[in-house]
């Protein structure tokens, strides 16, 4: 279909999509670079001088940095642990024949269509809270010692609270993919005298393997700028316990106005990221030839 | 596993999957039931389940506060807003890679996937700085802005990927049938892209619903959605529980509805294509 | 009214010369048959003359009138796909009225060769349903009403009965061969089953890497087939090919003898050899016979006939109906 007429209609089509993608991606991006580069406060704007590399190396040697990184990692690497390994359960659990299945599905996707702000008001206020929240009453019943969660272990607190709104998004992935696990394979690898174990690790888990590394991608991708929950809730601390990369850079440059700190920054996680998506790209070109 | 499911396991299977769904589904239905609680109720221990004294005060003194619903509004027009001019510069670009790809399609699309992993806050400083100076700062315009450009890559692509599935042998059968192109686009190819516009709308209407940071360091008060309306309440005077759940469960119900119907969309927009 | 020619049709894909050089002659109301194995182009001939592809040299005439560069929609054809690509969201109706609605015929015009088309194909009952609530013979015949109602110059099939069980398959080979006589509309019809092309066709074109290696009725290419490639793919089971001092003897390169102008006895005349596989139809048996010397030759006998695996055979080949093959494969008149 695609004869010379059609081809430039399909140019000037795209035109404004990708124009304004790419002034989306590039002038915010160009400025980011620029400004890293510049000691500038906002709070003393007249004072903005050239600071060459000082902010990278500032950034990069600051002990809050590091803590953020960690912090970051802490965080993401846990909620992808608990999201995949639940989602996996969960997802095999829905897989099975059961009544009412519909429904159950509505209750296991519906944290995932919950504002950021409004998860992690409930689960600080409702459910966190160490005197009249759920799971100190729970606590109590049983004898122990309630929770004060956000002083005793934010970190913990934030990392359930992500990994309960992106649990539904792992599960829905693992159970479409475990939906196009061919019924076949299954039954012939039962004729070949393979239990339910066995066919889980043999069959099941690699089938799995292409859809949890696309999950991990997409959610380190997303999870490495958590914000609202942390912003709602802690503030990022107390003290430092609970900032992110992403919080750290809200901070230097929205709480400190340090714009050149905060620029140097963001461009650290941009390359974190550009890193992430280079390998996701790559799988979603594979998948677009198919 | 076994073709034939006994009823011993078809009960088991349905118990654990319930009770799973249930622990899952419990917070909000806690936030749901709070919301009908009187402020001391609330607050109350041992916390209340079911017999309590049920009211809708609460609901009423939230929606009579005027700034709720300004928010309520503002949270429709950003995401409405957003996402339907989205699409009108998306179902062009979507079209032309989807029925007249060049060489170059492949790539250009998935360079346009590839601005959606950028780290907002890779460029917080610029846009805050941007919108400053242009007194877009606590617009719904500013909002309407960002966040169209930021769901853009995935609306391009769900619309690309539903175009993509339309059988080519049925536009080519509209040919044979004497239409032009003009008369192919109305007759036969938008009526066959109708559900595949729709999936795409609902998604996106709820991503912009929820976006939880552009629109908290973009807006404060005047264009305030929902989202930052709701984070006002985390520094909080007094016992404000029971308030809170019910504006919070205002600002999820209708997105909790549509969500329910986008359940495929879910997995085919925020994976862009890697999982079938 | 609906005569077709290809005057030294050429289409390439790129580098790919996919059919080199193809002219035939299409003449008015006859039915003609695509065949040849998968690959052969007989498709791309098709949709060349449909329009949907533009031919890369060479010119396509309807009725004389160049149609070259005239777009599919104007030349008065009519197509029944493969996949029947119905418009999954018009009723029947809808579907068969389409190309009449883009004619701009009236209303009442429609309706009245829309009920026409049905009646003829039995869809009456079916008109208001969509395409997903008919099975797949039904949804064949509301292609082929959609194609019929517009009155085209001439029918384009491609492959309509390949997605269609066995049985049904059988019953509308009888269908279309009945309504095309019925219309008299010229047909050009694609299919790789040499079963249907023999028995639908009035003269087939047989394709072989975008070469149209013979044009003829089904019994001149079966009897007379032009070269060893026709011959091979003409009737089943396959014609038997020999080579080395068998074929010396006749004159020629390879000979080639069809299963069933081998007479087989117990022991009478002609070569000897076991039976390997002997296939038992009640109407037919088929052996498969390991001849020492010759090769596998594939013999038909009528009836039953009581010979099994590793018995002991003699095959005779008719001398009237040996045909000789040159090095190149070409026939050898006689």
């Amino acid at each position: 279909m695609a004869t010379q007429q059609t081809r430039t209609l399909g140019r000037i089509l795209i035109a404004p999509a990708v124009s304004l993608l790419f002034v989306w991606m590039i002038v915010p991006l160009a400025m980011t670079v620029y400004f890293s580069l510049q000691n500038y406060n906002l709070l003393s704007p007249d004072e903005q001088s050239f600071a060459g590399f000082d902010n990278f190396v500032y950034f990069l040697t600051d002990p809050s940095f590091i803590a953020s990184l960690l912090n970051t990692l802490v965080l993401v690497g846990s909620v992808l642990a608990i999201t995949i390994v639940l989602g996996i359960f969960v997802a095999l659990l829905m897989n099975l024949p059961i009544l009412g299945r519909n429904f159950v599905r509505l209750m296991v996707i519906a944290p995932f269509f919950i504002m950021p702000t409004v998860s992690a008001l409930v689960w600080k206020n409702l459910l966190m809270h160490p005197v009249s929240g759920l799971f100190a009453w729970i606590a109590t019943s049983l004898g122990l010692q309630p929770i004060d969660w956000f002083t005793d272990d934010p970190m913990l607190a934030i990392i359930l609270i992500v990994s309960w709104q992106w649990l539904p998004f792992a599960t829905l992935i693992l159970l479409t993919a475990l939906q196009s696990l061919d019924e076949e394979q299954k039954e012939a690898a039962e004729m070949d005298g393979a239990g339910p174990v066995s066919t889980f690790f043999y069959i099941t888990l690699p089938h799995l393997a292409r859809p949890i590394t696309v999950v991990i991608l997409i959610e380190t991708i997303f999870l490495l700028t958590v914000f609202a929950e942390i912003f709602v809730t802690t503030g990022g601390g107390p003290g430092e316990q609970t900032t992110n990369i992403a919080f750290l850079i809200y901070s230097e440059a929205l709480i400190q106005y340090d714009v050149g700190g905060a620029s140097a920054g963001g461009l650290v996680a941009v390359v974190i990221a550009n890193i992430l998506a280079f390998f996701l790209v790559r799988i979603v070109g594979r998948n677009l030839e198919a | 596993m076994a073709r034939q499911t006994t009823p011993v396991r078809y009960a088991v299977g349905t118990g654990a999957a319930w009770l799973v769904g249930f622990i899952i589904f419990f917070p909000i239905l806690w936030m749901i039931l709070t919301s009908f609680k009187t402020e001391v109720d609330a607050f109350a221990t041992p916390p209340q389940f079911l017999f309590f004294h049920w009211t809708t005060e609460n609901y009423g003194v939230v929606q009579g506060r005027s700034d709720y619903v300004l928010h309520a509004i503002n949270s429709v027009i950003t995401a409405g807003g957003s996402t339907v001019i989205a699409m009108l510069i998306a179902i062009p670009a979507a079209w032309a890679m989807a029925f007249a790809p060049s060489k170059r399609t492949k790539d250009t699309l998935l360079w346009m996937l590839s601005t959606k992993m950028m780290p907002p806050v890779g460029v917080l400083v610029p846009i805050y700085l941007i919108y400053r100076d242009f007194d877009l700062l606590d617009t719904r315009l500013g909002l309407v802005i960002v966040l169209c450009l930021g769901n853009l890559p995935i609306v391009i692509w769900m619309l690309f990927t539903y175009f993509k599935e339309i059988p080519k042998d049925i536009l080519e059968a509209a040919r044979m049938d004497g239409a032009t192109i003009l008369k192919e686009l109305v007759f036969v190819l938008a009526p066959m892209a109708v559900p595949g516009i729709a999936s795409t709308l609902l998604l996106n209407v709820i991503l912009a619903w929820n976006e939880a940071f552009w629109t908290l360091n973009l807006s404060s008060s005047a264009a305030a959605p929902l989202t930052t309306f709701i984070a006002s309440y985390s520094s909080p005077e007094g016992l404000f529980w029971a308030k809170l759940s019910a504006a919070s469960t205002m600002a999820i119900a209708p997105i909790l509805i549509l969500g329910w119907f986008s359940q495929k969309q879910l997995v085919r927009g925020l994976t862009f294509g890697a999982v079938k | 009214m609906g005569s077709i020619t290809l005057e030294h049709v050429k289409k390439s894909f790129g580098a790919n010369d996919i059919i080199p050089d193809a002219s035939l002659e299409i003449t008015d109301g006859s039915f003609v048959v695509f065949v040849g194995p998968s690959g052969c182009g007989k498709t791309t001939l098709l949709r060349l003359i449909a329009g949907l592809e533009d031919v890369t040299g060479g010119k396509i005439l309807i009725d004389g009138v160049d149609v070259t560069g005239v777009p599919p929609a104007k030349r008065g054809l009519s197509m029944v796909f493969q996949s029947y690509a119905l418009y999954p969201h018009m009723s029947v109706r809808g579907n068969i009225a389409f190309g009449l609605k883009m004619a701009g015929v009236p209303k009442a015009e429609i309706d009245k060769k829309v009920e026409h088309a049905a009646g003829i194909l039995n869809l009456t009952p079916y008109l208001e349903r969509k395409p997903r609530e008919l099975s797949g013979g039904q949804r064949q015949r509301v292609a082929i009403g959609r194609a019929i109602v517009r009155e085209p110059k001439a029918f384009l099939f491609d492959e309509p009965l390949s997605n269609l069980d066995a049985a049904l398959r059988v019953q509308m080979r009888l269908e279309v061969t009945h309504l095309q006589r019925e219309l008299a509309t010229t047909a050009v019809y694609v299919t790789h089953d040499q079963v249907e092309a023999m028995t639908m066709a009035d003269k087939i074109v047989v394709l072989n890497a975008g070469r149209i290696e013979q044009y003829g009725s089904p019994l001149e290419l079966y009897e007379h087939p032009v070269n060893q490639f026709v011959a091979g793919f003409i009737g089943s089971p396959k014609m038997n090919f020999i080579a080395g001092a068998a074929a010396k003897e006749a004159g020629a390169a390879t000979i080639g003898i069809r299963p069933e102008h081998i007479s087989v006895t117990r022991d009478g005349q002609g070569w000897e050899g076991t039976v390997n596989v002997a296939e038992h139809l009640g109407s037919d048996t088929f052996l498969y016979v390991d001849v020492p010397g010759i090769g596998m030759l594939t013999a038909r006998g009528a009836g039953e006939l009581g010979i099994h695996s590793k018995n002991k055979v003699r095959l005779l080949a008719e001398p009237q109906h040996i045909h000789r093959f040159d090095e190149a494969g070409r026939t050898i008149r006689a």
